[in-house]
């Protein structure tokens, strides 16, 4: 069967020649009409046509959007806010990058229409920081919007009023986890809030109902309410519906972002047909699926077991659909859609010492066993790395890992453990040979090795 | 503490922006350190009165973010993604020739304060690894030989010049000039 063709449907004109990022080209390509349509409807009407599309978040945990609006706290009579999560620092993710950067009025008529359907009072674009760029565009789409009366005060005369300020981050990747990013709002230490109680949706930004939704899942909500929530559920399999945009980096010959329809195509796919296939005279070693922070997958695994369907596989990592529910089965996750392709010239335990550096750094460091446990893992494994592996490093390694789980704050605990008890599980060989090999030199002559840590 | 009017202005609009002041924080740092460089204890104490709140609260913000400096990086800043993806594709060689070409190490100033370089996690744009931000502009794939050149270009100052290296910034199509009405009276003619 011949492989699937994108569907681009998020990212329709963010490539196509001649198409800029400002306001009249936006109106030109249809812009706007949905924001027309949904302030003549019923914010509820919205809400329902979100539901029925079974869009599940863009940015990482594939919560179903319709069922978390339907949490907000609307009984407290707090005023409610919207945050677009736009910290995309998930590592392998780049994909809100390029609605931002090229389509920015996408986004923000994403955002006003959800505004509305929530009826927010105001909205808040939360950028990295390191989208210099990115946050001008932003603050001049915005200005635009405002200036013709599609965002601010009286949108399209409907007497419905919601701003979009944006607010940058300064470099943290915890500022990505939604409470997190809260407390940043806050102008706080980005300190994440523990759940119970502080769901947003309940007690979110200044301890009012917040709904905190993906760049990607926002800009899904125009096209939800331009096909209506049965069409959209059409997209994709069920229980995975809609497109995605999966970012594909490290060592294939093409990498890139690419959106496909849920469901269709395979992960082997992607790698051999869309992104053409490893470097020459590699071969396949492992695939991180969603991001740094799943579970990796070794290339010769098996995944058998049921589907929530019913209906049985027995899948090698290539036959892995690429939409939320098969990574998962897979025992890793689809996360944030980012896949990190490694051959086989790859250092398995530098790789996951370059991981365990990552998430040292990041820890926000509130909870014991993720601030001491990220720094040991960091410590072991890049000793392990610079001559000083020992046999019994691996399951030291592991252990560390799982004091971390399930004993903290937020799932950055998981998202620092997963990698550690994953690689050394799958790969525990050559984490033992380790122990027996010299430190590599870094001044030998030649072509130089590559290093990860 | 001096700040030119124009920062001043946008400090008070950006404060304005929000529904509660202390939510400014972040925001009104970032402008005072583009300003100024870094954050001095003169320019905490400063903040704080601006927002009405402790100094404290302006210290603990400040020393927790990886992009809010305490002392300033050199005139040029470098900052080379270090994380896995762009690993893969050989970012710590690319590091390696930016600290020779430079004389600087990562993490540091060269003694001129000409020149500084920063090995940063993720910056977002992993498929075209190694990627390296050159103040405000991302370039991709700079590697090998390419990095030597790039390194030079940097170096001399002339990176914005040379055709061979287009930032993502640069490569953007170019917002157009024509105004909404104009294209609306068009589309009623039809
Ligand atoms: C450590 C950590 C980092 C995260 N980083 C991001 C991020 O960069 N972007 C994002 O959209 N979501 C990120 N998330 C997920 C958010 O907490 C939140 O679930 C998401 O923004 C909700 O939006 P969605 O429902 O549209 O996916 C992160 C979560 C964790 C635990
Ligand atoms: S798990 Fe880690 S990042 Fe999350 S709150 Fe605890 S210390 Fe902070
Ligand atoms: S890993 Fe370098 S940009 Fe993401």
């Amino acid at each position: 069967m011949a492989v699937a063709k994108e569907k681009r449907i998020i990212l329709k004109y963010a490539d196509a020649k001649g198409y800029s990022n400002d306001l009249p080209c936006y109106l030109e390509h249809g812009g706007y009409d949905m924001l027309k349509k949904a302030v003549k409807s019923k914010p509820e009407d919205i809400c329902e046509e979100v539901l029925k599309s079974g869009v599940r978040g863009r940015g990482g945990a594939g919560f179903p959007t319709g069922m978390k609006w339907k949490f907000l706290d609307r009984k407290s009579g707090k005023p409610i806010y919207l945050i677009c999560n736009a910290d995309e620092s998930e590592p392998g993710t780049f994909k809100d990058r390029q609605i931002i950067y090229k389509d920015p009025h996408q986004l923000i008529e994403g955002m006003m229409i959800s505004a509305y359907a929530i009826q927010a009072k105001q909205a808040f674009i939360y950028i990295r920081a390191e989208f210099f760029e990115g946050a001008r565009i932003l603050d001049r789409a915005i200005a635009e919007a405002k200036a013709k009366k599609l965002c601010g005060d009286n949108v399209l005369g409907s007497g419905y009023s919601c701003d979009i300020v944006v607010h940058r981050g300064a470099g943290a990747y915890i500022c990505g986890e939604e409470t997190g990013l809260i407390e940043s709002l806050e102008g706080k230490r980005p300190n994440p809030r523990i759940k119970p109680p502080y769901f947003p949706a309940v007690l979110g930004v200044y301890q009012c109902p917040t709904i905190v939704n993906n760049v990607e899942t926002l800009c899904n909500v125009k096209h939800i309410l331009e096909m209506g929530g049965d069409a959209f559920s059409k997209l994709g399999i069920p229980n995975n519906t809609g497109t995605r945009i999966w970012c594909v980096s490290g060592q294939v010959q093409n990498p890139g972002y690419f959106e496909f329809e849920c469901g269709a195509l395979t992960l082997g796919e992607m790698i051999y047909d869309v992104c053409g296939g490893l470097n020459p005279g590699r071969s396949l070693k492992a695939v991180i699926p969603g991001g740094s922070s799943a579970k990796v997958l070794r290339s010769d695994e098996r995944f058998t077991g049921t589907l929530k369907d019913g209906t049985e596989f027995d899948w090698g990592v290539t036959d892995i659909p690429l939409d939320f529910d098969g990574p998962m089965a897979a025992g890793s996750m689809s996360g944030s859609g980012g896949i990190i392709v490694m051959d086989d010239s790859v250092d398995i335990v530098e790789a996951m010492a370059n991981i365990n550096a990552f998430y040292a750094h990041e820890s926000c460091g509130q909870c014991t066993p993720c601030r001491e446990g990220s720094l040991w893992m960091r410590k072991i494994s890049t000793r392990m790395c610079s001559g000083g592996a020992r046999e019994e490093d691996p399951d030291l390694l592991v252990s560390v890992a799982n004091q971390i789980e399930g004993r903290t704050i937020c799932a950055f605990g998981e998202a620092a453990a997963w990698p550690t008890q994953s690689f050394v599980a799958k790969f525990k060989d050559e984490f033992i040979a380790k122990a027996n090999q010299p430190a590599p030199d870094d001044d030998a002559e030649g072509p130089a090795r590559l290093r990860l840590i | 503490m001096e700040l030119s009017k124009d920062t001043l202005t946008k400090i008070d609009e950006v404060i304005g922006r929000y529904p509660e002041k202390r939510s400014a924080t972040l925001m009104v740092i970032h402008l005072v350190q583009d300003e100024q460089g870094c954050i001095t204890d003169e320019a905490v104490e400063w903040i704080a009165e601006k927002l009405e709140l402790q100094p404290v609260n302006i210290y603990e913000v400040v020393t927790f973010y990886p992009m809010i400096r305490r002392e300033p990086w050199g005139k040029t800043h470098v900052r080379v993604c270090r994380t896995l993806p762009c690993a893969l594709r050989g970012s710590y060689k690319t590091c390696r020739t930016l600290e020779e070409k430079l004389g600087v190490k990562e993490g540091h100033v060269s003694e001129d304060g000409e020149f500084s370089i920063e090995f940063m996690e993720c910056l977002a744009d992993c498929g075209k690894g190694p990627v390296v931000i050159v103040d405000e502009k991302t370039y991709e794939d700079v590697q090998g030989e390419a990095a030597e050149k790039f390194a030079e270009q940097v170096k001399n100052g002339t990176l914005a010049k040379d055709r061979n290296f287009t930032s993502y910034e640069d490569g953007l199509a170019k917002p157009r000039k024509k105004t909404v009405a104009s294209k609306k009276k068009g589309a009623r003619r039809k």
